[in-house]
C-alpha cells in the first residue's frame, strides 16, 4: 500500500467512524460506507486540509469511492 | 430595556460573529448586542469610512472586533472580506445576514434594476455568505445563521413586490439550508422585523406613523434593540433546538 493510500483511507475511516483496514478500495463511501451527502463534503474538506490542495467542487462530486479519492490524490500529487 | 441590561446568554461568549450592514440601525444594535454578549463581532459598512467607524466602537468591549468594508451584492467583494475576517479574527460561527436596501416602486414602474438590486443585496447575499462561512461552521460543529428578512416578506406590500419576494425567499432558503446542516449542530432562522426605528422609517411622515401606530398592537414602532435581543436568542445555545423558523418581531402587527 503506497503512503499516499494509507494516508487517505486514514482520512476516510476518521471521517466516516470506519476501521482503515477494513476498507475496501471499491467501497462507495454513500453506499457501502453509510455516508450523507454532508458527510462526503466534510471528506473532501478533510482531504484538502491533509494534502493542501483545492479540491474544486466538480471534481469532488466524482470522487464516490475510496478509490476514486486514492486516484485524485495520486494524480494531484504528480501535477 | 437596554442591551446591557441582557444577561449573558450561553454559547455566544467567545464565537466570532459576522454581521452585515452593522453600519447603523438594526445592524449596529446586532452588533452592539452581540459584543456585550462576548462574541468577538466582525461588523461590516458598505464604506471604508463605515468600517472604521464600527471599528472604533467595537473597542469600547471586552472582545474588541472589528469593522470591515463589504458589499454583499458583489462576490469579490464577500470573497475579500471574508479573507480579511478569516485572517484577522477566525472563522465566523455566527452569520447575521442583516444588510438590507428597499426600491420601492408600484410594479407597473418598477425598473429591472430595481428588482435586482433588491434581490441581489437582500437574497443572493445569503447565498454568498452562508457559503463563504458554511464550511467553517461545518467543521467546528457549531454554527448559527440568522438571517433579517421582514414583515412585508409574509404580507406583502404595494410598492414593495421586489423586497417582499426577496424576503420571503428568505425564509424559504433558511428553512432549506436549515435541513441540510442541522446534524452538525448549525442552525438556520429568520427575524422578521415589523416596523423599526430606523433610516429606512425615517422617510414615514406623521400621518402614515398615525396611521401604522393604530395598525401594531404594541402602539409603537419596534427599536433596533427589539430585534438585536431576539439574534441574541437565536445565537445562543439556548436556541439549540430552534432551527428553520421565523420569528416575528413586530409588536403585535402581523401574527402567524
Ligand atoms: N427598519 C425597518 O422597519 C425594517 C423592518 C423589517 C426589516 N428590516 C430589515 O432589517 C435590515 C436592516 O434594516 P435597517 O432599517 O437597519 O436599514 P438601514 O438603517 O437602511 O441600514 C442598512 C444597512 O445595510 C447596509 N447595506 C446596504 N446595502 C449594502 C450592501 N450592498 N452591502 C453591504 N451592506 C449594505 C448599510 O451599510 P451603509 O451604512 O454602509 O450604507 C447599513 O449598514 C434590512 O435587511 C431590512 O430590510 C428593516
Amino acid at each position: 500500500m503506497s503512503s499516499v493510500e494509507g494516508q487517505v483511507k486514514g482520512i476516510i475511516a476518521e471521517q466516516l467512524g470506519v476501521k482503515a483496514e477494513e476498507l475496501k478500495n471499491d467501497a462507495s463511501f454513500v453506499d457501502d460506507l453509510g455516508a450523507d451527502s454532508l458527510d462526503t463534503v466534510e471528506l473532501v474538506m478533510a482531504l484538502e486540509e491533509e494534502f493542501e490542495t483545492e479540491i474544486p467542487d466538480e471534481d469532488a462530486e466524482s470522487i464516490t469511492t475510496v478509490q476514486q479519492a486514492i486516484d485524485y490524490i495520486l494524480a494531484r500529487k504528480v501535477d | 430595556m437596554q442591551l446591557s441590561d441582557l444577561q449573558r446568554w450561553p454559547g455566544i461568549a467567545g464565537q466570532i460573529a459576522l454581521v452585515t450592514g452593522a453600519s447603523r440601525g438594526i445592524g449596529s444594535a446586532i452588533a452592539d448586542a452581540l459584543a456585550l454578549q462576548g462574541a468577538t463581532v466582525i461588523g461590516t459598512a458598505t464604506t471604508a469610512g463605515g468600517a472604521d467607524a464600527i471599528t472604533a466602537r467595537l473597542e469600547a468591549f471586552d472582545t474588541p472586533g472589528q469593522g470591515l468594508a463589504l458589499d454583499v451584492a458583489d462576490a469579490a467583494s464577500v470573497e475579500a472580506c471574508l479573507e480579511l475576517a478569516n485572517e484577522r479574527a477566525g472563522a465566523p460561527t455566527i452569520l447575521v445576514n442583516n444588510a438590507g436596501i428597499t426600491r420601492d416602486n408600484l410594479l407597473v414602474r418598477m425598473k429591472a434594476e430595481d428588482w435586482d438590486d433588491v434581490m441581489s443585496t437582500n437574497l443572493t447575499a445569503l447565498y454568498r455568505l452562508s457559503r463563504a462561512t458554511l464550511r467553517g461552521m461545518i467543521k467546528a460543529r457549531q454554527g448559527r445563521i440568522i438571517n433579517i428578512s421582514s414583515v412585508v416578506g409574509l404580507t406583502g406590500n404595494p410598492g414593495q413586490a421586489n423586497y417582499a419576494a426577496a424576503k420571503a425567499g428568505m425564509i424559504g432558503f433558511a428553512k432549506s439550508l436549515a435541513r441540510e446542516v442541522a446534524a452538525r449542530n448549525i442552525t438556520v432562522n429568520t427575524i422578521a422585523p415589523g416596523f423599526i426605528e430606523s433610516d429606512m422609517t425615517r422617510a414615514l411622515n406623521e400621518q402614515q406613523i398615525d396611521a401604522l401606530h393604530a395598525r401594531i398592537p404594541s402602539a409603537r414602532l419596534g427599536r433596533p434593540d427589539d430585534v438585536a435581543a431576539a439574534v441574541v436568542f437565536l445565537a445562543s445555545e439556548a436556541a439549540r433546538y430552534v432551527t428553520g423558523e421565523t420569528l416575528n418581531v413586530n409588536g403585535g402587527l402581523h401574527m402567524q
